[in-house]
């Protein structure tokens, strides 16, 4: 088990992001950083101002963005590559494809204002399909991290890693859950609390979410096991069967489409010793413009949703 | 040349436009004044004289045509069609609430008037393309209006979706560049140069005309002057950036930030001056 806190305590991933890019900056003269005229909102704008000679704005021109990407890595540099997920994944699908996974090439695309929770820019915005985007891709690594102290394991993480990898972060503030660093690894599951009724899969921002049902089911008599997944792809196979096994049924939650996401990717995992599963996500629609908690929980996407569904299978 | 009135009414709904603007991005609290303020005189002159279209009738099929590239200028797109009478101007007030039909960018399914859903830069003047290769299709006489930011010419569909009008000779496509010189991270020149811009589109097979974005009288001559000679026309608008709130001209920091209520107040105050002065001058 890993320990895992839950108190009101926030931080914004991209505030990580962009001090663990700095930190590495400092390490390593092959970090390049690159940014679609957002460098603002992703943060990348401060790793610019360190190192200038080594940030380049693209301008508003994504898929261009990303085959220069490519091109950079291809002559020895770690490339990060940022904007908002709906941009980095849905308009430079085929650029990321061809020139990226195809050729195995070391480029971090590190998306920011992911899911729903963008909130007022409304469905134009919100990307909901990105997990699924990425994670059909071959080669491709795709990771959704928790809170702010994992998103600075992460940074480092992937530019060690040799190879493509995606990473979605939101654009809120997140509660704080891992309280010192070091645990992170690429394909890794946690399970943060222990249970014996049921398995609670959560990534991304719906691990925090997961966390609370687990009060929330407690109170209710039901002992839920709560695993964070941040790795999407390659997905902890073995931890998700075991959990299978030995709680008998599986919840994932995802500030995602319910198709195609982290659900899918454990529901494959268990096909051939199959239990019953239930998929918290985004229902198959688009979004629309609201705040980012009203727009969380017109969409289910709370630990009242969570300990709901848990509390249905949990009595099956 | 046109008349007085008509000028001076066309400025009194560009007026209006900025203060619904002002109003919807206040009580929203989020959204984007910088761009839907420069591009309001030319929304006005559009909808309240040179388009013809119908608010009792959005889907007329014989309408022209509007794609707001820019998506995120909505605010001025919307005040625009309530003043217009698409839809009630109280409905302003619940910009981007959730349960309300007004999204943050614009929604062709959600909102009448609104001819084509836009958000992702680069991807509406493709389908202003295609409504206007459309027209020609079924030999209808409508046209297709599409404005565009002078950031958002940076993506390269912008530039094959030029290349097909001018080689489908969609001289029923006009498009307008919002040139406030502005984008997210600094100014156009600086984070990816776009100019020589008429250079540019000429070099695309574009009619080029260049005029004051701001000037009421200008851009009625000029909607006015366009030709039909098998060429697509773009209008390079230079215009300012917040224009009409004074410490919102020119500045990055209004793109997509409201005002706080201190700087609401003053933005309104500074707008109502305005119109004050303009119905002493003119009555
Ligand atoms: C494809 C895409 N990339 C990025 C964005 C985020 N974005 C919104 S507005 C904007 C800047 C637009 O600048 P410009 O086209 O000059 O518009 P204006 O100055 O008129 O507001 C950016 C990068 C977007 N909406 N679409
Ligand atoms: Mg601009």
């Amino acid at each position: 088990m890993v320990s895992a806190i839950l108190t009101d305590k926030k931080r914004n991933l991209r505030d990580a992001y962009s001090s663990a890019l700095i930190e590495l900056g400092h390490k390593n003269p092959d970090i390049v950083v690159l940014d679609a005229d957002l460098a603002l909102s992703t943060k990348t704008k401060r790793f610019g101002t360190v190192f200038p000679e080594r940030f380049f704005d693209m301008g508003i021109a994504e898929a261009n963005m990303m085959g220069v990407a490519a091109g950079l890595a291809a002559c020895g540099k770690i490339v990060f590559a940022s904007t908002f997920a709906v941009f980095a994944t849905g308009r430079c699908y085929d650029a990321i494809r061809q020139s990226i996974a195809y050729p195995e090439l070391n480029v971090k695309i590190v998306a920011t204002h992911a899911g729903i929770s963008v909130g007022g820019d409304g469905a134009s915005h919100q990307m909901l399909e990105d997990i699924a985007l990425m994670r059909v891709l071959p080669n491709m690594t795709v990771i959704a991290p928790a809170d702010a102290t994992e998103m600075e394991d992460v940074v480092p993480a992937i530019a060690e890693h040799k190879g493509p990898c995606y990473v979605r972060i939101g654009r809120e503030d997140a509660p704080i859950i891992f309280e010192t660093h070091g645990e992170f690894k690429i394909g890794k599951g946690y399970i943060l609390r222990d249970g014996s009724d049921i398995s609670i899969i959560a990534t991304g921002t719906m691990t925090a979410e997961a966390l609370k049902a687990y009060d929330l089911l407690k109170e209710k008599g039901i002992e839920a096991r709560i695993i964070h997944m941040p790795t999407i792809k390659p997905l902890d196979e073995e931890l998700v069967r075991k959990c299978a096994i030995e709680t008998g049924c599986i919840i994932t939650c995802e500030e995602h489409s319910i198709i195609g996401g982290l659900g899918d990717a454990v529901a494959m995992a268990i096909a051939t010793k199959p239990v019953p599963m239930y998929r918290v996500g985004v229902n198959d629609v688009f979004g629309e413009s609201g705040e980012a908690r009203q727009l969380m929980e017109k969409y289910g996407l709370t630990a009242d949703n969570i300990a709901r569904v848990a509390e249905k299978m949990a009595k099956v | 040349m046109h008349d007085k009135k008509l000028i001076i009414e066309v400025k009194r709904k560009a007026l209006e436009i900025r203060k619904w603007v002002i109003e919807s991005v206040y009580r929203a609290g989020s959204g984007h004044p910088g761009g839907s303020l420069s591009i309001a005189d030319v929304l006005a002159c559009l909808y309240f004289h040179e388009m013809r279209h119908n608010p009792k009738d959005p889907n007329w099929p014989d309408r022209d045509r509007l794609v707001l590239s820019k998506g995120h200028a909505a605010p001025a797109l919307y005040a625009a069609l309530a003043l217009a009478g698409y839809f009630p101007v109280e409905e302003l007030k619940n910009l981007r609430k959730i349960g309300h039909f007004l999204q943050g960018h614009p929604c062709m399914k959600k909102v009448p008037g609104v001819d084509m859903s836009t958000g992702s830069l680069g991807q509406g003047f493709s389908t202003a393309v295609g409504m206007a290769l459309a027209g020609k299709i079924d030999k209808k006489d409508y046209r297709v209006f599409a404005i565009l930011g002078d950031g958002e010419v940076q993506e390269g569909q912008v530039w094959e979706a030029a290349n097909t009008a001018s080689h489908y000779k969609l001289d029923n496509l006009i498009a307008i560049l919002d040139r406030n010189k502005l984008q997210i991270d600094g100014p156009t020149e600086e984070v990816m140069h776009v100019e020589p811009l008429a250079w540019r589109w000429q070099a695309f097979g574009w009619d080029v005309i260049e005029i004051d974005g701001h000037d009421i009288e200008e851009i009625l001559d000029t909607f006015h002057e366009i030709k039909l000679n098998e060429k697509p026309t773009i209008i390079i608008a230079h215009t300012i950036k917040g224009k009409g709130v004074s410490f919102m001209e020119g500045t990055l920091s209004f793109h997509g930030k409201p005002p706080s209520h201190e700087q609401y107040i003053r933005a309104m105050s500074e707008l109502e001056q305005e119109e004050k002065e303009l119905e002493e001058e003119y009555g």
